[in-house]
């Protein structure tokens, strides 16, 4: 008896014990809440269902499920090779790629210093409208190229983060300073930095479509390869695997996957659309395939819920898809931590 | 015909020369531990049996069948890695990707074997465990497994007991001998501890951007011990 007491007393034994119930009462707690809306949830979906009417929902729909699905595939390598803040970084390299592309449409042959020969001018200004008639193109390229030279300053996890630190502020320098010097862009840089449920255009529901059937395709086929390079590059490597190739790989598609996806989350939101998802299925699995898998799973419930829930409380989306994203993690760290 | 014949192999990186003008036999069933201080070149050594740094100068010859991906290596592991969320199979598996060329999958061939390497170090009793939940000295002999299915030759471990206690490393030690021994696997070790790996050792070799000294581990201590003496 008295040495139940003391145990209890000791801090660290309570804490032990109470760590796995408090995080079961407050699962059952969850439940409880969940039984008592589900009555209510019926009407919700109906009126989400009303919104499936417009075009660009439906776009919005399909074309950011399957990047929520692409996202949380390549997060699950980028998280394990402590590699997270790439994302990141990408986006925000977008964001002044984009920036620029909408500037340059302000670029006319006589805007350009008289001191060039007319020839100049007016090739340069040509090519400036042919940038600003593509801005998500272009975006692509230099975002393309900026995962390519952030991979060639150091393979995969050593002495990458500061290099991403600074491209990433940088880029955002830029485009900041760009966006404010150049008149009439205020909405559109709103956009690209929080996203709109309206930007998915048809181009772009297509190209994510191609983009995440391949990067399943990449994962299906090269399944056993990826985890190799992944658990342990320096093994992979001696077995004779070209792990510079699958770097190559991966950035290239988070990068297209980063342009593709800041349409609709924006390039400040994107990042967290491949690490959470990843973070979360690791607080609960502990097997590679499971941890594929339940992050892809999650990454897709959360983007339709978050869809829903910035539809029907008329919450800016990519916003409203992270905190989605940071509830799941919550649920998944109580469960691990009910497990004990 | 030895397993690895390294002749006057010269690496630089930078201008400065890492390893000078270095010959090496790594015969069948050897046991060979690489000894020097920092910076002595023992990695680049290592790096190039692996065939991951081509020699600047010199050659590197595979012999008795040996090829550069039919050899067991034993990395040192990263903090990330203690962590990773793989299963043990999955893991061991991983060791057989070198030899699936044009195949996606490991089929039922590669999983026999994973599943025999896991005896052979008596671990199959962990085969449905997760690795992260594994103590240090576990972990290592999953990774010792991993490295056994990429190859039954020669296996290069690069300070396996770094971050064991003394029991694990004592374990780890009885093991690699018992692979030496029984399944006649030639062994390179780059170690620190010299008390334990030169206690089953069959050749030593000390590296000071060249070959400073390489002989038995008897003979090795009788130099140290005339060096000590003489001083």
């Amino acid at each position: 008896m008295a040495g139940v007491l003391e145990k209890l007393l000791s801090g660290r034994e309570l804490r032990g014990h109470a760590r796995p119930l408090m995080c079961r009462l407050a699962l059952a707690v969850l439940a409880l809440a969940v039984v008592l809306l589900v009555p209510r949830m019926a009407g919700a979906l109906r009126a989400f269902g009303e919104y499936m009417q417009y075009a660009f929902m439906r776009r919005a729909l399909l074309g950011g499920s399957v990047i929520a699905l692409c996202a949380a595939l390549l997060g699950v390598i980028l998280v394990l090779k402590r590699f997270s803040m790439i994302g990141d970084g990408l986006s925000h390299v977008g964001f002044g790629a984009l920036t620029v592309a909408y500037a340059l449409a302000a670029v006319t042959a006589e805007s350009l210093p008289a001191v060039l020969p007319e020839g100049l001018r007016s090739g340069i200004a040509r090519l400036c409208a042919a940038i600003a008639a593509a801005p998500l193109p272009f975006t692509m390229v230099i975002v393309v190229l900026c995962a390519v030279l952030l991979l060639s300053h150091g393979s995969g996890v050593r002495g990458g983060d500061s290099s991403i630190a600074i491209l990433s502020t940088g880029a955002l320098a830029v485009g900041v300073i760009v966006s404010s010097t150049v008149k009439g862009l205020n909405i559109d840089v709103t956009n690209a930095m929080f996203g709109s449920i309206l930007a998915m255009g048809e181009a772009d529901v297509s190209l994510s479509v191609a983009l995440s059937l391949f990067v399943l395709l990449v994962f299906i086929l090269f399944y056993p390869r990826i985890f190799a390079v992944t658990f342990d590059e320096a093994f992979a490597q001696a077995t004779g695997i070209n792990t510079r190739a699958y770097n190559l790989m991966i950035s290239v598609l988070t990068a297209v996957n980063v342009v593709v996806g800041m349409r609709i989350m924006g390039t400040m939101l994107i990042s967290s659309l491949i690490i959470l998802p990843a973070v979360t299925a690791m607080h609960v699995f502990s097997r590679f395939r499971a941890v594929v898998i339940a992050s892809a799973v999650l990454s897709l419930t959360c983007f339709v819920l978050g869809l829903m829930l910035s539809c029907l409380c008329s919450l800016p989306t990519g916003a409203g898809i992270v905190v989605v994203d940071l509830c799941a993690d919550a649920l998944f760290m109580l469960i691990a931590g009910a497990k004990g | 015909m030895a397993l690895i014949t390294i002749s006057h192999v010269t690496m630089a990186f930078d201008g400065v020369a890492a390893i000078q003008d270095v010959d090496l036999i790594v015969d069948k069933g050897d046991y060979l531990v690489v000894l020097g201080e920092n910076g002595s070149g023992k990695s680049t050594l290592m790096r190039t049996m692996l065939g991951l740094l081509k020699p600047q100068q010199g050659r590197v010859i595979y012999g008795e069948g040996l090829t550069r991906r039919s050899i067991g290596y034993l990395p040192q592991q990263s903090q990330a890695q203690r962590a990773f969320p793989a299963g043990v199979e999955e893991v061991v598996l991983s060791g057989c990707t070198g030899r699936l060329g044009l195949k996606p999958f490991p089929g039922r061939r590669e999983r026999e074997l994973a599943r025999e390497k896991l005896r052979m170090l008596d671990i199959e009793h962990l085969a449905k465990k997760s690795y992260r939940t594994l103590s240090g000295g576990q972990q290592q002999r999953v990774l010792l497994a991993r490295a056994l299915a990429a190859t039954d030759a020669l296996m290069i471990l690069d300070e396996p007991i770094t971050g064991l206690d003394p029991d694990a490393s004592a374990e780890l030690y009885g093991l690699l001998k018992k692979l030496n021994s029984d399944y006649g696997v030639a062994i390179v070790m780059v170690s620190h501890d010299l008390g334990g790996a030169l206690k089953d050792a069959k050749r030593v070799l000390v590296m000071d951007r060249g070959v400073d000294f390489l002989g038995t581990p008897e003979e090795y201590l009788a130099e140290v011990k005339g060096i000590g003496r003489g001083a």
